[in-house]
This record gives structure tokens, C-alpha cells and sequence, in this order.
């Protein structure tokens, strides 16, 4: 597991409280972890802080899955 | 006529988070008082508070036993309490697995004095520091006042009535009041109603400290601060937590075989129209509030065996309180006990109400009535009247009438009797 995987992945157990198992890169934030669209919105404002990346809102609005925030910040993380 | 009675208990408290462990603390005449611990009030005023403890502590609160570990990351620590309140009481009557059509007769009033100042404090720093863009998408519904009753009522899926009152320091009360009269009104069986309070922050201890509202003497001996009554009392001490009553339609009870705890049969609200802080000087609004109660009740003052009193342990309000007390009750004075259990839980603001009034009808269905701590020399004016000092008493209860007043001049009064 890259170090990125890792750091979103625990963001998104902690945001969600969900168990650590089912947060899996093909996890959909809204089908598979019980999140609404303004967690999503919470969960990106984590990423940025954490990784000091910016996400834009139309990027934001494509980040459906758990991979999809790992891909996107390993391609725009400075 | 459509009477209402009480059929669940829920309480969080600085003396506890379940009925009977708090009832225990408060007869056996525990403080729940001690240093801030929230955050650090070396430099304030007021340094002493009554917070609810932490799940470690003997009589703590865990809040992951009722509130979805999602929602207490979302929302202030006065929804969680409210939330868990409410989860006691509902689960006490037996309906947190109600079918459709009894949820559809089932509602929530559950208020709060101020909502959610801890959590306004801390996002509006973030606003400072870091801008708007990080600001928590959780903020506003996270502290709005009305998001008890709206977690509850989806939590346990109640489609009645969904209201919240806001009245400061009387809102617990108030909320108990209005949901009877929905009850009452025919637009619900069943109501979910009381108070919740957790602003024991920095801008809510600066803010009340200014105000001069708080105890400043005691911050070296903090469970001597709250004494009402009592001739060295400065100011009250801030408290946390939350009370919530299941209310029911009285044949609604009977029918499912409820445990009926006591029937709140009179309710009387009044303004002072004076003054935004300060009582009025001859308790005018406390006294046309009782008298409305007991009206409505159709109960003689000489029938009310106790009073939970406001008492918030102020200089001014005690004694006007019981300047209007004694005006109504005449000679029945003598044989009414009335004490503060803000002596023990310090003032929980918007919970106080509901908090107080869950006593009161512990007193009526236990026969004691809980101390005022602290009362060591009561002001000359209350010398005379039965201020149950220091320690619980035994005694007839059979009626009992709670008092609530708040900033604003709001007054709210129950009168609540066993049911034969």
C-alpha cells in the first residue's frame, strides 16, 4: 500500500466511521461507506489539508471512490 | 379532555448519564462542580464549572452508546447529549421500535438556550486562520438548535410534530409545556420533549462571566460556588447536559400497559417585560406563571408538596423567586418544601427544565424530595421556609410544581401529579 493509499485511507475511516476493511480503493464513498455529499465535501477538505494539494470543486464532483482520491492526489501532490 | 403523562425518563448530567445513577448522586447530595477542564480558564473570572465527565470517570458519559460515531464528529456536544437523552427515554417507555403508525402520532420538542457556541467559536477561528473554503460543510446543521429534535426524529423515524424552543434558561421547561399542549391539541400521542445545554467554552464562560452571572468567589473550592439561598452566593455555575421526557396521551399509556410516572396537569408561561438579564424586581412573571400553572392544574398551592425552584444561586433571583412563592402560596408556605438541585448539577441552562422537572417526578414517585447544598446561612428572607438544606428529605409528594425563568423575561411553570 503506497503511503498515500494509507493516509487517505485512514482519513476516511476516522471522517466516516466506518471499519478499516471495507474502506478498499474500489469502495464508492456514497454506495459502500454510508457517506452523503456533504461528507464527500468534508473528506476532500481533508485530503487538501493533508496533503496541501488544492481539489477543485469539478474535481471533486469525480471523486466517487477511494481510488479515485488516492489517483488524484498522487497526480497533484507537489 | 386528552390528559398527558410521562412514560420515559432520559437524563445526562454532571452527576451521570443514566436516571438512577444521577437520581443516587443527587439524594446522596454529591457535587457535580469542579475545575474547567474543557479548555484552560487559568486566566478567567470563572474558573469552575459543572461538566459531564468523561466515559472513564465512575458516573461519565459515553456517548458512542447512542450517537453514531459520524454524527458526534458532525454536530456539538449538546445535540450528542440530546440525542442520548432522548434514546433513554424512548427506550424507558418501550417505543424505540415503534410501528409506522404510532411514528406517525410521534414527535420531538427538544430545545436548547443557546445551541451550538462551542462549535461556532472554533469554526469562526477557522474562518480566521484559513479561510472560507475551510469552513466544515457540517457547520450550520451541526449547531442549530432544532438538530436535537431533527437527529431523533430520523434516528427513530418520528414523522409528528418536529419543533425546538428556544427560550434561554426556561426552554426545558417551555419544551415539556408546549409538547403536552400538541398532545393535548391532538397532534401527536407521543413527544419527545426537553432541554440540552454544553456551552461550557471560552466565549460562553467569557461571555456569561461578563454578563456578571457567574461565581467568581469559589474558583479554589468549587463545589461550595453553587449555594442558593445562601448569604455568600455570587452567581450561578455552569453545567452541561441534557433531559428528555417521553410524553403520552393518557389512554395511549394505559391501552400498551405503560409505566405512567406522573401526569403533567398544568402549565403556565409568563414575560416579565422589564428587563433583558435582570428579574423583575417584585417577581411579577414568576408569580403569574405559577399562578397560571396551578390554574390550569386546578391545584391549590396548599396541595403543591414541591417546588424545584429556579435557584440558580444569583444574589437577585433566589429571593424574588421566593418573594413570588410566598405571595401565592400564603400560609401553605409552611408546609410546601422547596429546594435548588442546582446546587449539585450547577445551571444547565436550556436542559435546566427538563432536567429539573424529571426530579420533580422522581420526588413524586419515590416520596423524598432532593437538597439544597450548600445552604449553610440562608438569606434572612428565607429563613423561614423549607429549603431541604444539605441533605434529602423524606416526605409526601404528591404534587409538585417546577419553576423556569430566562434572559428575556421568559417564565415557564409545570405542575406535574401522580397518577392515581
Amino acid at each position: 500500500m503506497s503511503d498515500t493509499e494509507e493516509r487517505v485511507k485512514k482519513i476516511v475511516v476516522e471522517h466516516l466511521g466506518v471499519e478499516a476493511d471495507k474502506v478498499t480503493m474500489d469502495a464508492s464513498f456514497i454506495d459502500d461507506l454510508g457517506a452523503d455529499s456533504l461528507d464527500i465535501v468534508e473528506l476532500v477538505m481533508a485530503f487538501e489539508e493533508e496533503f496541501g494539494v488544492e481539489i477543485p470543486d469539478d474535481a471533486a464532483e469525480k471523486i466517487t471512490t477511494v481510488g479515485d482520491a488516492v489517483r488524484y492526489i498522487e497526480e497533484h501532490k507537489g | 379532555m386528552r390528559r398527558v403523562v410521562v412514560t420515559g425518563l432520559g437524563l445526562v448530567t454532571p452527576l451521570g448519564s443514566d436516571v438512577e445513577t444521577v437520581w443516587a448522586n443527587i439524594l446522596a447530595g454529591k457535587s457535580g462542580a469542579g475545575p474547567i477542564t474543557h479548555f484552560d480558564a487559568s486566566e478567567y473570572k470563572c474558573r469552575i464549572a459543572c461538566e459531564v465527565k468523561p466515559k472513564d470517570h465512575e458516573y461519565g458519559f459515553d456517548a458512542d452508546k447512542r450517537v453514531d460515531t459520524k454524527v458526534q464528529r458532525q454536530v456539538d456536544p449538546f445535540i450528542v447529549f440530546g440525542i442520548d437523552a432522548a434514546g433513554q427515554a424512548i427506550e424507558d417507555a418501550g417505543l424505540a421500535d415503534m410501528p409506522e403508525e404510532m411514528r406517525l402520532r410521534a414527535g420531538c420538542s427538544i430545545g436548547s438556550g443557546i445551541g451550538g457556541l462551542p462549535g461556532i467559536e472554533k469554526e469562526s477561528l477557522v474562518l480566521a486562520e484559513k479561510g472560507p473554503g475551510r469552513v466544515s460543510p457540517h457547520f450550520v446543521h451541526g449547531r442549530l438548535i432544532n438538530l436535537i429534535s431533527g437527529q431523533v426524529s430520523i434516528k427513530y423515524g418520528l414523522m409528528g410534530p418536529n419543533h425546538a424552543v428556544v427560550t434561554a434558561c426556561s426552554t426545558g421547561a417551555h419544551s415539556i409545556g408546549d409538547a403536552a399542549r400538541m398532545i393535548k391539541d391532538n397532534d401527536a400521542d407521543i413527544m419527545l420533549a426537553g432541554g440540552a445545554e454544553a456551552t461550557i467554552c471560552p466565549i460562553g464562560i467569557a461571555g456569561f462571566a461578563q454578563a456578571r452571572a457567574l461565581s467568581t468567589k469559589f474558583n479554589d473550592d468549587p463545589t461550595r460556588a453553587s449555594r442558593p439561598y445562601d448569604v455568600d452566593r455570587d452567581g450561578f455555575v455552569m453545567g452541561e447536559g441534557a433531559g428528555v421526557v417521553v410524553l403520552e396521551e393518557y389512554e395511549h399509556a394505559k391501552a400498551r400497559g405503560a409505566k405512567i410516572y406522573a401526569e403533567v396537569v398544568g402549565y403556565g408561561l409568563s414575560g416579565d417585560a422589564y428587563h433583558v438579564t435582570a428579574p423583575h424586581p417584585e417577581g411579577s412573571g414568576a408569580y403569574r406563571s405559577m399562578k397560571m400553572a396551578l390554574a390550569k392544574a386546578g391545584v391549590e398551592p396548599s396541595e403543591i408538596d414541591y417546588i424545584n425552584a429556579h435557584g440558580t444561586s444569583t444574589p437577585l433571583g433566589d429571593e424574588l423567586e421566593l418573594g413570588a412563592v410566598r405571595r401565592l402560596f400564603g400560609d401553605a408556605i409552611a408546609t410546601v418544601s422547596m429546594s435548588s438541585t442546582k446546587s449539585a448539577i450547577g445551571h444547565l441552562l436550556g436542559g435546566a427544565g427538563a432536567v429539573e422537572s424529571i426530579f420533580c417526578i422522581l420526588a413524586l414517585r419515590d416520596q423524598i424530595v432532593p437538597p439544597t447544598l450548600n445552604l449553610d446561612n440562608p438569606s434572612e428572607s428565607c429563613a423561614d421556609v423549607d429549603l431541604v438544606p444539605h441533605v434529602a428529605k423524606k416526605r409526601k409528594v404528591k404534587a409538585v410544581l417546577n419553576n423556569s425563568f430566562g434572559f428575556g423575561g421568559t417564565n415557564a411553570s409545570l405542575v406535574m401529579k401522580a397518577v392515581d
